[in-house]
């Protein structure tokens, strides 16, 4: 068990990621028991078997595309996006269109190196779960999820920008 | 100008209160220097040679004299008593305690400034024409747009973190003077045959060690659909993008690689869906930012002045000065006037907390309490009254900002270079210094006419190299400084990449380079034609031939030479 942030809180979180070491095949690699979350390529590979799990998520790597998923998003308990690096901004796109284009509604989850810093982005663009990198104060890096008060443009969170959601002052003679 | 409303002051004041505590959370060890750089380039922090130096976002160049004299306060409290405009029309300076920044931010944060996104591999500051509002040749004011811009750009959650940097400019005249075709995305503002406004949208275009000029996307963008259609722009770049190697990272790497074709198409089925979206313009938004951009209260004035007109027939030098550094202006009796910040023997760019001081009380005085920077780092005063031409003459000559060199020799672009740089291959100061030195003589320079050049310490072109008519750049061959030297290259309507004429000299054979070149162009050009010109006319052979023809001896030691 481990801490993670969801819906603006630290919770405790049973679920496992699993993750191919350079040697595993995704059609060969065991997926153990319980809450998994798999990745796109084990999902694809061995669908047949995970499929009647009840409680099965799956992860997309930067370099992967959420269009992948179109046909089988309600069949996830959780999606989650990995950060190889937190510099790495694929991620963000990934979870934009995994919400407004492809409807997904679920929990989406920030995952690798996810840090506190970066959570306000994470969670304007669809991110409602954080799996803080565990040797940082999750405690800490909830804080990151209040930097902002307002924004100006348009994202997953906002659908209306600044300029048409408040009467904004103008030039005052 | 544009002023922070509530809303504005609310998101900067939060930046600050955000970035102190990265600063604390960096000293304090709980972040480490790599999580912390990111962090601290998307507030302009950068480690240099000798200290830390800040970039500050001035917005597509414009400035109030209370900034101005906010820069000089930085300059003397924080900084060596001087800062260096760039060529992205921002200001920074290079000799800055980390420990400070949050204060420096605070006291920025009090005159409506910040140094948001002014590096790090995000959206950077929007620039534009230094003569917006006030050029005759204007078609629509840009500066409006600049400023949605800017606010859209402004912590946009989805692209904060980009393979590479992303800059835009937008111009609205008949002439570039935005550099628009060197930019991620080069915007024109035009009219369709309707008279309805839009843009016309370059894309991929950039300098570095891949030089390209943009390729249109699109000919006519309604002007309701910017936010949304550079949106689309942008998530096809953040997605496909190359992140393997930094020097491929550019957009202008994957519309090169996909061809402009196919990636025009995946924008447009990207924007299909955004269109007419929530993030469209609305004519209330644009009358709303258009309102801090109209024309300030200017007297009704004769066209021209016959003082002016007499001064310039009995003093030369006044007449230079006016020849070159004041520009025309759309209002009768009003002209912009042009602070050069090229005098010989200051490096390109630099101004003293005094001269900031005094630019400050010149804008006050004479142009409406504003001022603007240049892509070709100087000074603009846009609405001074003919009738105080002279008298602002008087004063800046005494303050060393009245050199009339704007669009000449010694009017050169040059980036920080080996003295401040971490990245540079070369010093860039030394080699601008000498060949102004060298080419000191003002009516030498007024013979010569309209000539750009350029100096870039490494292939990262901040010194707009590739676009000078003749560009320097530093490189380095087996430990030791060298400058390549290319001509042909130009900004603005005609913009081209310059050509290398061959193998690269050392540091005190360029003056002796750029001579020979200028000989050349001296003995061939016929009537009235530029440098530029020439080069185009009868192409880089002669030059390089006579460039070439005769080994170059050292006169006096300069650059890397002076301290061998």
């Amino acid at each position: 068990m481990r801490n993670i942030i969801k819906n603006k809180s630290v919770v405790a979180d049973d679920w496992t990621v699993l993750r191919l070491a350079e040697e595993q095949a995704p059609d060969a690699v065991a997926v153990p028991a319980g809450k998994v979350v798999v990745p796109l390529a084990v999902w694809q590979a061995q669908r047949a078997a995970l499929e009647g799990r009840a409680e099965l998520g799956v992860w997309i790597a930067s370099s992967e595309r959420p269009e992948e998923l179109k046909e089988d998003l309600a069949r996830f308990a959780l999606i989650a996006v990995d950060f190889p690096k937190f510099a790495d901004g694929r991620g963000y796109s990934i979870a934009y269109n995994l919400r407004a284009r492809l409807g997904y509604t679920g929990e989406l989850r920030a995952i690798g190196d996810v840090l506190r810093d970066q959570l306000f982005y994470m969670q304007r663009v669809g991110f409602d779960a954080f799996a803080v990198r565990e040797d940082k104060n999750i405690h800490d890096a909830l804080k990151g999820l209040t930097d902002f008060s307002e924004v100006y443009q348009t994202s997953w969170d906002q659908k209306s920008p600044l300029f048409r959601r408040v009467q904004r002052t103008g030039v005052s003679v | 100008m544009y002023r922070y409303d509530q809303y504005d002051h609310q998101i900067v004041k939060e930046r600050v209160a955000q970035y102190a505590d990265q600063v604390r959370r960096r000293l304090a060890d709980e972040l480490t220097e790599d999580e912390f750089r990111p962090l601290r380039l998307q507030n302009g922090l950068y480690y240099q040679r000798h200290a830390y130096m800040l970039r500050i976002a001035v917005p597509y160049g414009l400035l109030s004299s209370k900034q101005v004299r906010m820069f000089a306060h930085i300059a003397r409290e924080h900084d060596r008593g001087y800062g260096h405009f760039t060529t992205r029309q921002n200001i920074q300076f290079n000799w800055i305690k980390v420990e400070e920044t949050p204060e420096i931010l605070g006291k920025l944060a009090s005159v409506e400034m910040h140094a948001i996104q002014t590096s790090g591999n995000c959206v950077r500051n929007i620039t534009s024409d230094q003569f917006a509002g006030v050029a005759r040749d204007e078609l629509v004011d840009p500066r409006p747009w600049c400023e949605i811009l800017r606010q859209w750009s402004t912590f946009h959650p989805e692209f904060a973190y980009l393979p590479r940097k992303f800059k835009i400019a937008i111009n609205g005249a008949e002439e570039d003077r935005a550099a628009i075709a060197v930019h991620d995305i080069g915007l024109s503002i035009v009219k369709n045959a309707q008279g309805e406004i839009g843009f016309r949208v370059l894309v991929g275009g950039g300098m570095g060690r891949t030089p390209i000029l943009g390729s249109e996307i699109r000919a006519f963008l309604p002007w309701q659909h910017m936010m949304s259609y550079i949106e689309a722009i942008l998530r096809v770049y953040n997605q496909y993008g190359r992140r393997d190697n930094m020097y491929k990272a550019r957009i202008k790497i994957l519309v090169k690689a996909v061809g402009v074709e196919e990636f025009a198409r995946q924008v447009e089925e990207e924007w299909q869906d955004l269109k007419d979206g929530p993030s469209t313009l609305t004519e209330e938004e644009l009358a709303r930012m258009a309102a801090y951009f109209t024309a300030p209260a200017y007297e009704t004035l004769p066209a021209a002045d016959t003082a002016v007109d007499q001064l310039k027939a009995d003093n030369k030098a006044f007449a230079n000065w006016v020849k070159r550094n004041v520009k025309p202006h759309k209002v009768p009796g009003y002209a912009a006037v042009v602070l050069s910040l090229k005098k010989t023997g200051v490096p390109p760019g630099d101004v003293t907390d005094a001269q900031l001081d005094f630019a400050a009380d010149l804008a006050d005085r004479y142009s409406f309490g504003e001022l603007r920077v240049t892509h070709e780092q100087n000074l603009v005063l846009a609405d001074v009254k003919q009738s105080d031409l002279i008298a602002l003459w008087e004063e800046i000559k005494k303050q060393g900002l009245a050199t009339p060199n704007i669009g000449l020799l010694t009017d050169m672009i040059c980036c920080p270079g080996g003295d401040f740089c971490a990245l540079a291959n070369a010093k860039s100061i030394p080699i601008a210094a000498d060949i102004a030195e060298r080419f000191d003589n003002l009516d030498f320079q007024h013979d010569i006419g309209e000539i750009e050049l350029n100096i870039s310490g490494c292939i990262n072109s901040c010194g707009h190299h590739h676009v000078g008519h003749i560009g320097i750049l530093g490189v380095d061959k087996d430990g030791s400084e060298w400058y390549q030297v290319s001509i042909g290259g130009a900004q603005g309507n005609q913009s081209a990449i310059g050509k290398i004429i061959g193998p690269s000299f050392s540091a005190h054979q360029m003056p002796e380079v750029i001579d020979r070149l200028l000989q050349v162009y001296l003995r061939e050009r016929i009537e009235n034609e530029r440098f530029l010109d020439t080069v185009r006319r009868i192409g880089v052979a002669p030059f390089k031939d006579f460039v070439y023809a005769t080994p170059i001896t050292i006169e006096h030691p300069a650059g890397e030479d002076a301290y061998a």
